[in-house]
């Protein structure tokens, strides 16, 4: 009892002194235009009155918490899940896309992880072009992609998925080419003794000793495949998924729609970090892990 | 066909060693320059004795076995294994080697662990699992099968990695201090353990140690190592019998053995000051 205390207690301070300067800030934030408003009306609130009504401004510069709690409520659950409306849909779009990408990424990065390994050639050559491909923006390339795949006909969920590849590669390949070297020397020289072929090491040594690193590194990149979704909806003027959402609500200044959207995209990334990493602590367990 | 075993005998000088060294030396280039690990070793060891390693830190004990079980490459000089290079014996699994720490994979079990060579060598499941249960029960180890090594105290997981070699079953045993993180009781039950095992296969064994009592209770022949360069200062035969019960230890004989091994370790470092 006295450990989840100890755990909720901070949290739920952060989280109201959050609330409360994003409230002093939307304050801030709508004041001038209700101002405004409020002259050419010719109305004089009061100071609360005032107040009252900066944060519930229809199109907001800056909403209230209240107003993107709503808003994300009932575009949650309360619309049928096939609505355009449905942020579950919209949610549903761009996940699929990202597990995609993701599922591609992770094998990617295992696949280039073993080859530099195990090939002296490919760890001198790929490694800086690969720290190379992440140092170009993707904001900048993530158009070009699916401009390039739409000229040959691929649209629609593979190219989205392709950007979220480009991110989630990197930290596997990385997180991977660590964890395949990890393996004590005692225990490389133990197989050694044994005669052991090099696929015998790769398999019962250096895979199980990468598991650690694979999790861990899958939990940054399937953030990052997220990432790369929602930014391969936006230059495709997707219709669906959270990108599309926070692209249309931009363009309607819908703020409280944006915000919403942003909301469901970190619920998702939340969701997704949160189950790897439980995925992750199952097979530690079935591979013997001391329980933490 | 009586040619090429006519040829096989004639490569080695002794039908009965195991190894053979010659002039064996080996020098570390280290970023502060060389650093003479081995220098002038010549020793020939023959197939059931228990020769122990023993001398100061740094002296070379494991860079020795390494060489035997090709984890090193000596720089000058021979050696050979079975008439064999260590490389060949290596390839035809001719030795198992017990290193100082446990070396247990974290995510297999202990029985899993012990089978991990026979795995590599490919022996039939039927097999391993006897082999498994066999050594277990030598080390006394029976019951723990199923638990993973944080599970197990630091003498059960070298127990375990002892299994895992004699599971190994080659003739050649190589033991680099594999007792010395453990307490005084339990080492002297392992040594008692290791003596019997001995007995019982007529293994070779090489055997690391910084104790003059172990040394001397368990060897057939103690060799006595100083640093920089690391060379052999004196070989010690044994004249206690085989069946060496653990108050052997007291016997005036013992003593006078354990005596002569000590003034060897002082000679090695008196030639240092
Ligand atoms: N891989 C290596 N590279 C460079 N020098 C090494 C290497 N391995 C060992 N040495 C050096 O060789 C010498 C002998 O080392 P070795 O490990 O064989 O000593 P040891 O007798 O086993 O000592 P200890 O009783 O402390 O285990 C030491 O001076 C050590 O620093
Ligand atoms: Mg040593």
């Amino acid at each position: 009892m006295d450990r989840v205390r100890d755990r909720v207690v901070p949290v739920i301070t952060i989280l109201a002194v959050i609330v409360v300067a994003w409230y002093a800030f939307a304050v801030f934030m709508n004041a001038p235009f209700q101002r405004d408003l409020d002259r050419r009306a010719g109305e004089t609130p009061t100071t609360m009155e005032f107040i009252g009504k900066t944060l519930s401004q229809p199109k907001p510069t800056m909403p209230a918490p209240h107003q993107v709690a709503q808003n994300f409520f009932e575009n949650t659950f309360l619309r049928k899940v096939t609505s355009a409306r449905s942020l579950v849909y919209h949610s549903w779009v761009t996940l699929s896309s990202t597990l995609l990408g993701f599922t591609f990424g992770t094998a990617l990065g295992i696949l280039i992880a073993v080859g530099i390994v195990h090939v002296i050639a490919l760890d001198r050559s790929l490694m800086p072009w690969i720290i190379a491909s992440q140092t170009i923006p993707i904001l900048a390339v993530a158009p070009m992609i699916i401009v390039v795949l739409a000229a040959i006909g691929i649209t629609g969920l593979i190219p989205k998925a392709l950007i979220s590849t480009y991110l989630s590669f990197f930290p596997v390949a990385v997180g991977m080419v660590k964890g395949l070297r990890s393996p004590d020397l005692m225990h490389l020289d133990l197989m050694h003794t044994y005669n052991a072929s090099a696929s015998q090491t790769f398999w019962k040594l250096r895979v199980p000793a990468s598991v650690p690193f694979l999790f861990a590194s899958m939990k940054v990149a399937v953030a990052a495949s997220l990432v790369g979704a929602i930014v391969g909806e936006l230059p495709t003027g997707a219709v669906a998924g959270i990108g599309a959402k926070l692209l249309a609500g931009s363009y309607y200044s819908q703020t409280i729609d944006m915000w919403a959207a942003l909301v469901a995209g970190s619920v998702v990334a939340a969701m997704l970090v949160v189950l790897v990493g439980i995925v992750g602590k199952i097979v530690e367990r079935s591979m013997g892990g001391r329980p933490a | 066909m009586l040619m090429t075993v006519n040829q096989a005998t004639a490569t080695r000088v002794d039908q009965n060693a195991v190894v053979e060294a010659r002039q064996l030396g080996l020098t570390f280039q280290t970023n502060d320059g060389p650093v003479r690990a081995l220098s002038d070793v010549n020793l020939t060891i023959n197939k059931g004795e228990f020769v122990s390693f023993i001398g100061p830190s740094g002296c070379g004990k494991t860079t020795f076995l390494r060489v035997i079980a090709d984890l090193e490459q000596p720089t000058e000089g021979k050696i050979s294994i079975n008439g064999m290079s260590p490389e060949q014996a290596r390839e035809a699994r001719a030795y198992g080697y017990v290193f100082q720490a446990a070396a247990l994979f974290p995510w297999r079990t202990i029985e899993s662990n012990v089978g991990l060579p026979l795995e590599i060598i490919g022996l039939p499941k039927a097999e391993q699992q006897e082999r498994i249960k066999r050594t277990l029960d030598l080390v006394n180890l029976s019951g723990f099968e199923k638990k993973y090594p944080w599970q197990l105290s630091g003498g059960m997981q070298q127990r375990a990695s002892i299994a895992r070699a004699l599971a190994f079953d080659a003739d050649l045993l190589l033991m680099d201090e594999p007792f010395g993180a453990l307490d005084e009781i339990v080492r002297d039950h392992l040594n008692e353990q290791l003596l019997r095992l001995w007995r019982q296969t007529n293994k070779t064994i090489c055997f690391v140690t910084h104790s003059i009592p172990e040394a001397v209770y368990l060897s057939t022949r103690i060799v006595v190592m100083s640093p920089r360069p690391g060379r052999v200062t004196d070989v010690i035969e044994s004249t206690l019998p085989k069946e060496r019960p653990l108050d052997i230890r007291e016997s005036p004989e013992f003593l006078a053995i354990a005596a002569r091994v000590r003034d060897g370790l002082r000679a090695g470092h008196s030639y240092e000051d």
